[in-house]
């Protein structure tokens, strides 16, 4: 346990007095702040008498000028902070000579891993906590409501499996630094994994749901359905689609269903208005999504734990 | 396997691919000792050295430091040894007592405790002066002399170098060897690997020689002369007018001379002493004419070189 503790004290120290964590906060206060302002300027359109959430549309609204989300930006940056908390973790100490000296002394292997990615946890929650409540501090000050209970745990969930999503990242990233004994190709690897995940999964499940079951204009309700069943079973093979589909179900409970085209398909069926759902139905709803996150990065620590443990430390 | 032995290998193997690195390797090293790891690169030096310390695992055989089984128990050996690999590196950003700090800490040691430690560590390898200095702007040398105080941050009892002297100045190799043998004297057991023959001899009390994963020979340096050379430490080597039985006789009878070899008008005299008065005067004696003469010490290079011809 001491070796675990010194290795995380140190790592959590290295982060706070590092120049990437100050320019990763730096981006992420302003991009937060820019949003809750746009937000705040168009809420007023947006909310209606039957409103029930109010406080959580200033998370949802987006303007024109900047037309993304407050989650939407943190569903950008939480990756990158992700990468860059982890991407080195290794493998600097191994090209910097440090490695067969940390692993001469009297520590299990296992410490030095655990120990950086708590450190980089723990970074990485202070930095969502922080921006979430600063957000939310503002928004308060700006449009004058105060959020209700629910609200409040709603955004106590939005963190936490904001930090899980962050936490998926920060172990993928320090498997590749396991895996890749250059810094540089650790990082570029999982910035490349992250794009491809971000952008190319949907496009690839489009496609290939366009394929399977083609839609047009006078297709049926139900072709359309399964076309959409199809979409989204194939993006959630990416974690971001994941943290986007747990996020709109709790900041946005008028949504049952993760889908919102078969949201719509249900209004228009049904010709009703979804009442919202509550904040225990919420979290059943969103429940997979979060254990398939928290599976992902138990995966990748079982893959660095496999590669690091039995490997020969050299110092050349 | 008995404790009395600080390290002990029994038919230790580490195959790589198609390459046996250490071939069936049965070393032992008493307590105290400081005991000089020679061969060429590539011998399986460093690869011993990081299967003793549980860095990397034998493919057969079984390895004992202070009776704690490397592979097995890890952690038992690292807590009493200490190791200066052969490119050691420090966090650069951090200040050298930083550095030891957190090795002293990856070590339970409390820090009350780590600190007088470290300011006297820092004093006995000359770096006090630098200690708030970050590690960044060392030179070599002082990276080396700051590795030799993180290995006594814990205490060792068993202390292992990987080439300590590795392209260090002559004055720096110097302070190296000098604090090398300062841990010797405090009683920690020490093993150097080393290509640097003639440095390993000033600390060495014995010495093995390795080649090709194997351990050629072992003994302390005059031993090993002895099995080589087959004679004694020195070589008289002496060039004379007239070259003639008699005189080989008379020389032989000198007292201390081992060995007498005529080559040409040259004679090639082993002997344990410098002798070369008396020879003079069993030349001078002689008819014959003593032209020029030569002593030459026995190092370890030849010792070296000489296993090496045969292996």
């Amino acid at each position: 346990m001491t070796g675990l503790r010194a290795v995380f004290w140190k790592e959590l120290s290295d982060h706070f007095s590092s120049l990437r964590f100050i320019i990763l906060s730096i981006l992420i206060y302003l991009a937060g702040v820019a949003t809750i302002y746009v937000a705040a300027q168009n809420i007023r359109a947006d909310v209606t008498g039957t409103t029930r959430f109010i406080f959580l549309r200033l998370f949802i609204v987006s303007g024109e000028n900047i037309p993304f989300s407050f989650p939407f930006f943190l569903s950008l940056f939480i990756p990158i902070i992700g990468i860059a908390l982890g991407f080195d973790a290794v493998n600097s100490e191994r090209t910097s000579g440090n490695l067969s000296r940390l692993l001469s002394q009297p520590l299990y292997r296992d410490s030095v891993i655990n120990g950086k990615f708590l450190a980089g946890l723990v970074t990485l929650s202070i930095l969502v906590v922080s921006i979430v409540t600063l957000v939310a501090g503002m928004g308060l000050r700006m449009i004058g409501v105060p959020p209700t209970a629910e609200e409040v745990l709603r955004l106590f969930v939005f963190m936490f499996i904001s930090i899980v999503y962050g936490g998926f990242w920060l172990s993928l990233s320090v498997l590749f630094s396991v895996l890749f004994n250059r810094t540089a190709t650790s990082a570029l690897a999982s910035v490349a994994l992250w794009i491809f995940m971000f952008l190319f999964v949907t496009m690839v499940a489009n496609v290939i749901a366009g394929a399977v079951v083609p839609v047009d204009q006078s297709s049926t309700v139900e072709v359309i359905a399964r076309n959409d069943e199809i979409y989204r079973t194939i993006s959630r093979i990416s974690p971001s689609t994941l943290y986007g589909e747990s996020v709109q179900v709790l900041l946005m409970p008028e949504l049952s269903n993760p889908s919102s085209t078969l949201m719509l398909i249900s209004i228009y069926t049904a010709g009703m208005m979804p009442t919202p759902l509550s904040l225990g139905q919420s979290l059943l709803v969103v429940w997979p999504q979060v254990t398939s996150l928290i599976a992902l990065s138990a995966l990748c620590f079982a893959a660095s734990y496999i590669k690091f443990m039995r490997e020969e430390i050299r110092s050349t | 396997m008995s404790a009395e032995y600080a390290i002990a290998t029994e038919e230790l193997v580490k195959v790589y691919g198609a390459k046996v690195a250490v071939d069936r390797l049965n070393l032992r090293v008493a307590e105290g000792e400081v005991f000089g790891f020679l061969g060429p690169n590539g011998a399986g030096k460093t690869t011993t050295i990081l299967m003793l310390l549980g860095l990397t695992e034998p493919t057969s055989g079984s390895a004992r430091v202070y009776g704690n089984d490397p592979t097995r128990e890890p952690l038992k050996v690292k807590r009493i040894a200490g190791y200066l690999p052969e490119k050691v590196g420090f966090y650069d950003d951090m200040t050298a007592k930083q550095n030891l700090e957190y090795t002293a800490a990856l070590n339970g040691i409390p820090v009350e405790v780590a600190e007088k430690k470290i300011e006297e560590l820092l004093k006995l390898v000359g770096l006090a002066d630098v200690a708030e200095h970050k590690v960044g702007t060392f030179s070599h040398g002082m990276k080396q002399r700051l590795g030799i105080a993180d290995v006594m941050v814990k205490d060792p009892k068993i202390a292992f170098f990987d080439e300590p002297t590795a392209g260090i100045d002559p004055e720096g190799t110097d302070q190296v060897l000098t604090l090398i043998k300062s841990m010797a004297k405090r009683g920690v057991t020490i093993v150097i690997s080393s290509h640097q023959l003639h440095q390993v001899q000033k600390v060495c009390t014995r010495v093995g020689i390795m080649a090709n994963g194997r351990l050629v020979a072992e003994g302390s340096v005059d031993e090993l002369g002895r099995q080589v050379i087959g004679g004694g430490k020195f070589r008289i080597e002496v060039q004379v007018s007239q070259p003639s039985d008699r005189l080989v006789n008379a020389i032989k009878g000198v007292k201390g001379v081992g060995n007498v070899e005529v080559n040409g008008d040259r004679l090639l005299i082993s002997c344990d002493e410098d002798i070369r008065a008396q020879i003079a005067r069993v030349i001078v004696d002689s008819e014959s004419l003593l032209v020029q003469m030569k002593i030459e010490e026995y190092s370890l290079d030849d010792i070296y070189l000489r296993y090496f011809r045969e292996s």
